[in-house]
């Protein structure tokens, strides 16, 4: 298994230094103009001094080896320079948006803390009511239970954001006042009074959200576990007389968990691409306004590190939840 | 006189009455057991039926505009009401149904269809595993707006040519939406495969020299069927909001060209005033995706010969 | 009771009182949202109107316009003219003298220093800037003392008021940004993120694309003023959302350009925390007609070019026939409301410029019929107009915008009323709008019919605006598809016309130019059809007092006066 997981991470670079050239081929292909947002009013002349000053004049092989250099080489001795107070990348240019004519990793970091409250907040409590959900309404297939589960988990996930959100705005906002409807991404939690209008502000998004994401997995984990019960192993063990919480949470679950661990994989990575609409509705303006805007703007070098560092956790967490298929069923080898 | 003994009617042989019943009687008579599947079909039927045969009997038209009609309530002329221009909702709810019901289905099943296989195929073949996998987080990590851009940058014109401008959108449109959503099936199934694959009945009919597509098509795929039946049921909603998506960066259809997800898109800005208008397009989608849902649910317990028995 | 009223008349006394003695900073605190958040506090790096609009409050020109379109100083005594002697008699130079006393927020002088080095900093070739077109004609700037500065053009210039007028072209420090000239002005992050200015208020903190928190400048040169000490600038999200903060929940106190449909403004101010506020400009929504045949059947490079001939819109009684057929009364309602009048100019305003067209403004669908059947196009299969076998179809596009939208239902059903059929298309507005010569769908490129969007003019003069439309500034291949004369109008006699306007320096006689020229593109020759001219609509709450919209330069020109009602 160790060989089996070096091996993996060996070849995920050549993985990685591929999917980034495609990446980039892909936004130079893309119709779109970073000038796009530029009023009318300013000359076509000007414009196009604006994009010869981006860089945009060179050829494409040349700026993507400009990037690569920037993002593996420059990027991380910035890090290390803020880590020890070096000086190594003194002078040398980094990742720049079009945008904002700044470092985009410095934006990417701004945006991370409000991130990590709502999208990844949503994402961990989703988890944790779905499995719980699907868990049981396995169980006690067309129960009560499993039903209104079923009903409100399918309804949840067919109404998309852009309404949820909405809806809950103007029901907690609007209508009764308890809660705000624009995110303070300036808010820093030092005592409890601001803790509580961290929590507040955090409510809606991370309910939206969370529906979502319960829906998916709660239905993953629910068909996952009815293939489950009624194997014949299922049956030995309860003749042997295991109780039958023993039976379900750790025979059963274990045995149903693969398909749920790789959906709970393939959803980690998107935490970090952000919410867009969500984010859009509450202005949490995360990751994911960052990249919509970025995108819209055709800010290149903002979407292609985004999309980067996006598709190096998807590749991570691929390898993660390859691994961890080994460790719930020892059954499956690789080498 | 002898008589021959007569024969002893319990020992006689009876030749079958009823010829055998094939698999797909039981699973038939399964799923006609399963309450909510029932209900579940007839509620897609009555959808499909309402929006395909329903403009043919309603007066209105769906683009038609009239401006002094606009933003009425329920009435017996508009049942479900008009819009800001004074088009007929109900109309547009049947114009709409039509395309996102095709769109839905269309591209839930090419991403359906491509997922499985590729999950099947990287997960039983160790030899593809690694290429097909590494396809996949490519496109798991291809940005998805840029993506759409430039696929209608290089196809729209031509499709248009061969096929007309609506087939060729349609065409384009479910090719979009397939072709970028069918990464987490194919992760899914072949998680499940990679399990499957080393189970005993696998290797008793492999040692029984089943080929490798008879144990494709018989011993994995009807074990998977449950994950996959899930995705298909998350994935017509996602392929019905991702076609309102489109729209918006005009890659979709003509604006004039109601859907339900952009009839809902639309409404949302008037959702104080006038939650009728959101609430049409909302129940078209949350029905669909409800009885395709439990029709689901019934066709995987039909499937299944350990609950069929019962 | 009397208690009660006398508390009132105490309150009412304090809030006299803080009137009279008004105090930096009394009124605490303001918070305002932008749908669009602001990327840049450098509107030379960006150019976009929600950096421009953040960047004045920080940094500032030496004169504004005011609500009317007037010049007044800011940063100067007056605004130079050549009654006062400001403005040479040969139009080449004009000299601004700097009020005495000003100080940088950092507490260091504002000199004429610093005036040359913003336009240096601009005009340098390699450095991008976003407002050269302010600058252009400008041969040097000089330091005649420590308040006063000349500008020299390299020709006869009849409005001298490019550089140093208007948010677009505000002072910035020349110590600051001495390190930030030419190619290295992209990597000055520090510096275009937090401007030292003059103006009422200093850059906190800034983060990109989300939110600026300032506060108020301690050396402002009214002591009394900003009455605000901090404000948070919040971007992002919808107009909706934007307009639901102040109008419904009452979370903050202005809101900017909320592009919505009239009847949800109205519903949302009829909950009581705040007003919508219009203002017009020079915003003008307007079809724009293909001179040229965009089919797809032709090669590629010369479709759409000059080369091929509109098949069909060449003929100007079809043009006119398609304007007639549109009722912009209808189309103002629903789409602005207040924020909107219909109009037939492509130069609404100011009231000199605007021509007395009104020809446009009612609805004449028989009129359009009968001067379709005149053109020799005839009622055909499925009530679609025919000519020598060629089907009357148009496309016609737009970018993707609620408003648009509506408009392209209501126009193809008058179209379709007198037999023209049309296809939509609305195209996401980053596509539309940017120059990508390799798309297919820029609004210049023109690969359809007509087409559907606003434009407006800089500063109260049309003179630039007017200029686009002559022959050589037409989109070809050969100009990598960039020009503003979108529709490809040529007309020898509208391009000596328009070089009259640029010799011509008396205000009357300038009008009366600028007008034919308006109607040689509108009224005379259908190649412009303006639906509305498109006012701005922002909202503010009940108690944010002393704001003034302003079309004619940024919004925020004035939230130094800005305060708290009690």
């Amino acid at each position: 298994m160790l060989t089996y997981t070096i091996r993996r991470f060996v070849l995920a670079i050549p993985t990685l230094l591929f999917i980034s050239l495609v990446i980039f081929l892909l936004l130079e292909l893309a119709p779109g103009d970073p000038m796009a947002q530029v009023p009318l009013t300013v000359p076509p002349e000007v414009k196009e001094k604006m994009r010869l000053a981006l860089g945009l004049g060179d050829p494409t092989h040349i700026r993507f080896g400009k990037w690569m250099w920037q993002f593996f080489v420059v990027e991380p001795m910035t890090f290390i320079d803020w880590l020890f107070g070096t000086a190594w990348a003194e002078g040398q240019q980094r990742v720049l948006s079009w945008q904002f004519r700044s470092p985009v990793m410095d934006v990417i970091v701004q945006r991370m803390p409000q991130t990590l409250w709502v999208v990844a907040m949503s994402y961990v409590v989703g988890i944790l009511i779905a499995l719980p959900i699907g868990i049981y309404s396995a169980y006690r297939q067309y129960s009560v239970f499993d039903q209104t589960g079923t009903f409100v988990t399918m309804v949840g996930y067919s109404v998309p954001p852009f309404f949820s959100g909405v809806l809950v705005i103007v029901i907690f906002s609007v209508q009764l006042g308890w809660l705000p409807s624009i995110y303070d991404t300036t808010l820093v939690v030092v005592d409890w009074a601001t803790f509580k209008q961290q929590l507040m502000q955090m409510v809606m998004p991370v309910m939206v959200l969370a529906l979502q994401t319960t829906a998916q997995i709660s239905r993953f984990m629910r068909a996952s576990m009815l293939d489950n019960l009624n194997q014949d192993y299922v049956r030995t063990a309860r003749a042997k007389g295991l109780s039958e919480w023993s039976v379900v949470m750790v025979h059963v679950l274990r045995n149903s968990m693969i398909p749920v661990i790789t959906v709970i994989a393939l959803g980690v990575p998107s935490i970090f691409g952000g919410a867009i609409i969500t984010e859009q509705i509450f202005k949490v303006n995360g990751l994911g306004q960052l990249l919509i805007t970025a995108i819209e703007a055709n800010d290149l070098p903002m979407v292609q590190t985004v999309t980067f560092m996006i598709a190096v956790l998807i590749v991570f967490f691929n390898i993660v939840a390859d691994v961890l298929y080994g460790v719930f069923d020892p059954r499956i080898r690789y080498d | 006189m002898t008589e021959t003994p007569k024969p002893i009617a319990a020992l006689a042989d009876t030749g079958p009455t009823a010829p055998p019943r094939s698999q797909w009687r039981d699973v038939w008579d399964q799923f006609r057991s399963h309450r909510g599947a029932l209900i579940g079909s007839v509620v897609l039927i009555l959808i499909i039926a309402a929006v395909f045969l329903g403009p043919l009997v309603w007066p209105y038209d769906a683009t038609f505009i009239d401006i002094r009609a606009r933003n009425q309530g329920p009435s017996w002329a508009h049942p479900f009401g008009t819009d800001q221009l004074g088009r007929d909702t109900l109309a547009r709810m049947m114009a709409g149904g039509q395309t996102s019901i095709a769109v839905g289905l269309t591209a839930m099943l090419l991403a359906l269809v491509l997922g499985s296989l590729v999950g099947v195929l990287a997960g039983f073949f160790r030899r593809l595993d690694g290429p097909l996998m590494r396809l996949t987080d490519l496109f798991l990590s291809l940005p998805l707006l840029p993506l759409l851009l430039v696929m209608v940058l290089l196809f729209r014109e031509s499709l248009n040519g061969v096929f007309g401008p609506e087939t060729g959108i349609f065409i384009l449109i479910v090719v979009a939406i397939g072709v970028t959503s069918w990464m987490p099936t194919a992760r899914i199934v072949r998680g499940d495969v990679l399990a499957l694959k080393e189970r005993e009945f696998i290797l008793a009919a492999r040692s029984i020299g089943t080929t490798n597509f008879g144990l494709i098509t018989r011993h994995i795929l009807p074990n998977v069927m449950s994950p996959i039946m899930v995705s298909a049921t998350l994935g017509i909603a996602n392929a019905i909001i991702t076609e309102s998506a489109l729209s918006f960066l005009g890659l979709g259809f003509p604006p004039d060209f109601p859907t339900w997800g952009r009839l809902l898109n639309d409404a949302v800005q008037y959702l104080q005033d006038y939650p009728e208008r959101v609430f049409w397009p909302g129940l078209g989608i949350s029905l669909t995706v409800l009885s395709i849902n439990y029709m689901g649910d019934g066709l995987r317990d039909a499937l299944d010969p350990r609950i069929r028995g019962r | 009771m009397t208690l009660k009223s006398l508390m009132l008349g105490a309150t009412a006394v304090t809030s006299l009182a803080s009137m009279a003695m008004a105090e930096r900073g009394a009124d605490g605190h303001v918070n305002l949202i932008y749908w669009q958040a602001p990327s840049i506090m450098n509107p030379y790096l960006s150019g976009g109107t929600k950096e421009v609009e953040a960047a004045s409050l920080v940094i500032e020109p030496l004169g504004r316009y005011n609500t009317k379109g007037e010049m007044i100083p800011y940063l100067a005594e007056e605004i130079p003219t050549v009654a006062n002697g400001g403005v040479s008699e040969d139009l080449t130079s004009i000299t601004w003298k700097i009020k005495p006393g000003i100080l940088w927020s950092d507490g260091t002088p504002f000199t004429a220093n610093d005036v040359k080095f913003t336009a240096e900093y601009c005009m340098h070739p390699e450095g991008g800037c976003a407002q050269l077109g302010k600058y252009e004609g400008v041969s040097s700037v000089e330091v005649i003392d420590d308040l006063t500065v000349k500008v020299n053009f390299s020709q006869p210039t009849p409005v001298p008021y490019g550089p140093f007028m208007g948010g677009q072209a505000p002072i910035i420090q020349a110590a600051q940004f001495a390190d930030c000239l030419g190619a290295k002005a992209q990597e000055c992050s520090a510096a275009n993120f937090a401007p030292i200015g003059t103006g009422p208020f200093k850059v906190d903190e800034f983060r990109p694309n989300d939110v600026i928190s300032l506060s108020a400048n301690p050396n402002y040169r009214d002591p009394a003023k900003p009455r605000f000490a901090t404000m948070t600038f919040k971007g992002g999200g919808d107009a909706t959302a934007a307009g639901r903060a102040v109008l419904e929940t009452g979370e903050f106190d202005y809101a900017w350009n909320l592009q919505l449909a009239p009847d949800v403004i109205a519903n949302m101010e009829a909950a009581g925390k705040g007003v919508a506020m219009s203002a017009f400009g020079t915003l003008v929504e307007r079809i724009e007609m293909n001179l040229t045949d965009p089919s797809p059947d032709l090669p590629e490079g010369e479709r759409s070019t000059a080369k091929h001939p509109h098949p069909i819109l060449t003929d100007m009684r079809v043009r006119k026939a398609l304007s007639m057929a549109i009722d912009r009364e209808l189309l103002t309602e629903i789409g602005y409301g207040k924020a909107g009048r219909p109009t037939c100019n492509l130069v609404p305003a100011p009231e000199i410029f605007a021509s007395d067209n009104t020809d446009c403004l009612t609805q004449d669908i028989e009129g359009a019929k009968a001067l379709l059947e005149e053109a020799g196009w005839t009622v055909g299969a499925g009530g679609i107009r025919e000519k020598d076998g060629r089907k009357l179809s148009l496309l016609y596009q737009t970018s993707t915008n609620a408003v648009r939208q509506d408009f392209q239902a209501l126009i193809k059903q008058w179209w379709s009323e007198i037999g023209v059929e049309t296809e939509l298309r609305n195209i996401s507005a980053s596509v539309f709008f940017g120059s990508d010569p390799g798309s297919p769908d820029t609004f210049p490129k023109f690969y359809a019919d007509v087409e559907m969007y606003a434009n407006n003019f800089d500063g109260t003069d049309p003179q630039s605006y007017l200029a686009g439309y002559t022959c050589e500034k037409a989109p070809r291949p050969e100009t990598q598809w960039q020009g503003e004369n979108i529709n490809r109008f040529c007309d020898p006699a509208y391009d000596e016309l328009v070089k009259e306007l640029g010799r011509t320096a008396e205000l009357d006689k300038r009008g009366e130019i600028a007008k034919k020229l308006n109607d040689m593109l509108t009224k005379d020759s259908y190649t412009i059809v303006p639906l509305v001219d498109r006012g701005r609509v922002s909202a503010r709450s009940n108690t944010l007092g002393g704001v003034e919209l302003n079309t004619w330069d940024t919004e925020l020109w004035n939230a130094a006066d800005w305060f708290r009602i009690k």
